[in-house]
């Protein structure tokens, strides 16, 4: 059933001269969703598919299996045999990949425009028709493993990071890696894929997303030809399970082969929850910005070009999240001779400097204007458009918000900034992962200074 | 903290870099409508009128890549190409940054071996455009090269070597560039040396940018919302005020090894990252498409390659596995890379060799040479189906001197391409006997 067509209006006045671009929303009766954003610059196309299904949905024992079926998608279906799937896109013309995160799982192509029809077609069968071999499995799975070697096992800043999440989040979800513990895809079998399989992919649990040289009409057919004759299934049901309140800091350490010494820090923070309403998620983008938008923002001018106590420094935060949760995140690597807790210090002093005197106006101003420019700039990709789209579509908002979001970030005034900070910035919501470098030689003796905790 | 898996980014990431640095374009009949000439200053323009979106990309590359740099000096190339952007006609690194952000304006750059490259995307806006274009000058005319910044990141820069030098990634790619290139510029560090970067001073910078940096020969490529006259004037004011010197000398041809090299090197990673190669082809090598389609089908198509069906689909040993030509001023690197878990590090090994020999001894098939036709001729609508891509296509065709039509005559370059010629070109080109071989975390050592 089509639902809507509407029209982004642009935001920016000097801009309109130029086309806006369009965007219509559908739904078909099975519940899956398709927004086509048309862009006629070029005659390409790009077709994504998101499935609401990531490490956030997954269980004990069972970590990685929303990555794993992610590879196992392409290993074949009744009418589409393996490895056939990359065969098909590539004798296109094509490029296709997918990729898996704690929120959602999405499959694309990338596509000469009259080559969407295969697109639609690969999609919607392996969306109901997949044929997981036990065989092809076997081969996968240490794929898999061969990749957690290499993406964490091997990279010690990976490792931190495996640990941090694992010390900020206790109860949820988020503590788990997406790739998943070693243990868990050792002992992970096809049926757990199935399993996945059989509860997720449905097209009531996926958007298509649509952006290129297209027709949005034409677009709406085609997905109907092609997914309408899929069934909606009964999804399980998902659990909020919200993480309950940090009181008190926590540390962690990790020891890797490394030379330099690495700091990785996050409170807990509110994600985007009611895009209308909200203000403080708004305010936290700019403190990041204020922090860490540009060369001359505040981490990397005061830490490593004033003080030079970091070789580099970084604020994070990320206000989209299907599990209502977010981290405002610091991180950073000591200078030669400098410690991680000298600089941890360093740090807290400058969240503690706008905690007492704020931002200024030109800091903000200077984050509005990298924000609105940025706005501009996504349209020469249309991929990160379809990006953008499909991210917050997966997460549960409309894909409308992205037209009032840099409105929203303009809004921001400095006492907003100001107030996340003292809110949330506490030492009892805070938690630190630090990483301990171990020489590469196991006969030789540790280089540097012994780590303060 | 969203982290993302991607199936095979590492793949895909060198697929799309072996791509871009080939640069196949061709046909689209709606082709890229390239204007070219150049600046009373003696550089080269490249443009291309676009008014779709209010946005402007400017490059401009200089013959001053890590190859000029000798083994004593080794650094100092990319040193002074990142230390113009942290000081400039007065105004310190925190005012050009700031006066940047400013505007919304984006700084960027590029270097290799070849090429120093600074990039400029602002809005078109009249006063975006011209705050980030007057910094975008200064930057490039009237560099401080200060002291302190320089004392301050040379540390950043040690320090990061240092860290490299423990981790497995770079030690092999570090390992391969010295013994596939021996003496010649290529096996250079783009970052230097821990001891050669301790020693560079501003006198070094200073002239190495009198050396390199001058307006003759420079090529400026420029994509977005400007007229031609517009176009013009900015290519004569950002070249304008660049030193005079004379274009840089060629350099030197690459010799061939003449006997194998195999480096093992302990580590105490879990994977053992193995890398193999050979000096491969440079720019307007009249292999270079037989060798470009036909490594596709070996190990450059992603998932429907020969590597990637052996080693991973059929056997589950690599997450990644790849070949790739990247074609340089002088015969730039081919290589062959996996990362597998050391006790079966050998086993892989072994089938990438062998998977290689009867790729060069009996060729490629007619179905094989026909799909990778088709990907590569199909895909190329999506090759400059954005500006920034554009601007990528214009600085390479420009710095390698590659003719005005380039992009309109891959497609037909591709398709005649025949099985015969990609057998031939491979058996004359590469000599697995005399291969590099690097094994960094060797699975025999304790």
């Amino acid at each position: 059933m089509r639902t809507k067509s509407l029209l982004i209006l642009l935001l920016m006045m000097p801009l309109s001269v130029f086309a806006a671009p369009s965007v219509q929303e559908f739904k078909l009766d099975n519940g899956l969703k398709l927004i086509v954003q048309e862009d006629h610059r070029s005659p390409v196309v790009v077709s994504q598919v998101w499935y609401r299904a990531g490490s956030l949905d997954e269980v004990n024992g069972k970590t990685g299996v929303a990555h794993v079926l992610e590879h196992m998608m392409f290993k074949g279906t009744k009418e589409v045999k393996a490895g056939q799937f990359s065969r098909l896109i590539a004798a296109a013309g094509g490029k296709e990949n997918a990729f898996t995160s704690t929120d959602y799982t999405c499959y694309f192509q990338q596509l000469e425009k009259s080559h969407l029809p295969l697109s639609f077609k690969l999609e919607a069968d392996r969306m109901a028709n997949l044929q997981l071999t036990d065989e092809e499995f076997a081969k996968e799975i240490k794929v898999v493993m061969e990749e957690r070697r290499w993406r964490t096992d091997d990279k010690p800043q990976s490792k931190v990071n495996e640990a941090f999440q694992g010390t900020v989040y206790r109860a949820h979800p988020y503590s788990r890696p997406v790739i998943g513990f070693m243990n868990d895809l050792e002992n992970m079998t096809a049926d757990d894929a199935r399993e996945w399989y059989h509860n997720w992919y449905a097209p009531n649990n996926a958007t298509l997303v649509v952006v290129g040289d297209v027709k949005a009409e034409e677009v709406y057919q085609l997905a109907k030809q092609h997914f309408g004759k899929l069934k909606a299934k009964a999804l399980p049901v998902r659990k909020p399970q919200v993480e309950p309140e940090q009181i008190g800091e926590r540390r962690t350490v990790v020891k890797a082969p490394a030379k330099l010494p690495y700091l990785l820090m996050g409170y807990h923070v509110p994600a985007l929850d009611h895009p209308e309403t909200d203000w403080e998620p708004y305010a936290l983008e700019v403190l990041a910005g204020v922090l860490s938008g540009n060369p001359a923002a505040r981490l990397n001018q005061r830490l490593v070009r004033e003080t030079q106590l970091a070789i580099d420094a970084s604020a994070g935060y990320d206000l989209m999240s299907r599990g209502h949760q977010s981290v405002f995140a610091l991180d950073a690597t000591p200078s030669e001779g400098k410690t991680v807790a000298e600089l941890e210090a360093a740090l807290l002093q400058q969240i503690e400097e706008i905690k007492v005197s704020g931002v200024t106006t030109e800091e903000l101003d200077r984050v509005k204007a990298g924000v609105i420019a940025a706005d501009v700039y996504k349209r020469d990709s249309m991929f990160y458009q379809g990006m953008q789209i499909g991210t917050v579509e997966t997460i549960g908002f409309s894909w409308k918000i992205l037209e009032d979001y840099p409105n929203k970030l303009r809004a921001v005034t400095p006492e907003q900034v100001q107030a996340v900070a003292r809110k949330y910035l506490l030492k009892d919501n805070l938690t630190v992962a630090t990483l301990d470098p171990q020489p590469i030689d196991p006969n030789a003796k540790p280089q540097g200074k012994p780590h303060v905790h | 903290m969203h982290m993302q898996l991607i199936r095979k980014t590492f793949t895909a990431a060198l697929a799309v870099l072996a791509a871009g640095l080939l640069a196949f374009g061709s046909t689209a009949q709606a082709g890229v409508k390239i204007q070219k000439w150049q600046t009373a200053s003696g550089s080269e323009v490249y443009f291309v009128e676009n008014h779709d979106l209010p946005i402007v990309d400017i490059s401009i590359n200089f013959a001053a890549g890590a190859a000029r740099d000798t083994a004593q000096k080794s650094g100092v190339a990319g040193v002074t190409r990142y230390l113009m952007t942290l000081g400039a006609a007065g105004m310190s690194d925190e005012k050009i940054a700031n006066k940047m952000a400013d505007v919304g304006a984006i700084l960027g750059g590029d270097f290799d071996a070849d090429r120093a490259a600074f990039k400029l995307r602002t809005l078109s806006s009249e006063r975006e455009k011209t705050q980030a274009l007057d910094v975008f000058t200064k930057i490039l005319q009237q560099p401080d090269f200060p002291e302190e910044v320089l004392t301050r990141e040379k540390a950043r820069i040690i320090s990061g070597l240092q860290e490299s030098a423990t981790q497995p990634e770079s030690i092999s790619s570090k390992a391969f560039m010295a013994a596939l290139y021996g003496s010649h510029p290529y096996s250079l560090d783009e970052s230097g040396e821990v001891d050669t970067v301790a020693k560079i001073s501003r006198a070094d910078l200073l002239g190495f940018y009198q050396q390199y940096y001058g307006a003759k020969g420079a090529v400026v490529a420029i994509i977005g919302d400007l007229s031609r006259e517009q176009a013009a004037a900015v290519a004569e004011n950002i070249t304008a005020g660049l030193p005079a010197s004379a274009i840089a000398a060629p350099i030197p041809a690459v010799t061939l090894p003449t006997q194998p090299v195999e480096k093992r090197i302990a580590h105490p990673a879990s994977q053992s990252h193995i890398l193999l190669g050979y000096p491969g082809i440079k720019r307007g090598d009249p292999d270079l498409f037989p060798l470009y389609v036909g490594n596709y089908v070996l190990g450059g198509g992603g998932f429907v390659s020969r590597l990637t069906e052996e080693v991973r689909e059929k056997r589950g040993l690599v997450y990644s596995v790849y070949s790739y030509f990247a074609p340089m001023a002088e015969a730039g690197p081919f290589q062959i890379g996996l990362q597998t878990k050391k006790d079966q590090a050998e086993d892989a090994l072994k089938l990438v060799k062998e998977t290689l020999g009867n790729f060069i001894k009996n060729g490629i098939t007619e179905a094989e040479l026909k799909a990778a036709k088709a990907n590569i001729i199909g895909g190329f609508p999506m090759r400059i189906d954005s500006n920034s891509k554009i601007l990528d296509y214009l600085s390479m065709i420009g710095f390698y001197k590659l003719p005005l039509n380039y992009l309109d005559t891959y497609n037909s370059s591709v398709e005649k391409v025949t099985v015969a010629q990609i057998k031939d070109a491979f058996s004359r080109r590469l000599k697995p006997e005399n291969f590099v071989t690097i094994i960094v975390g060797d699975p025999n050592a304790k």
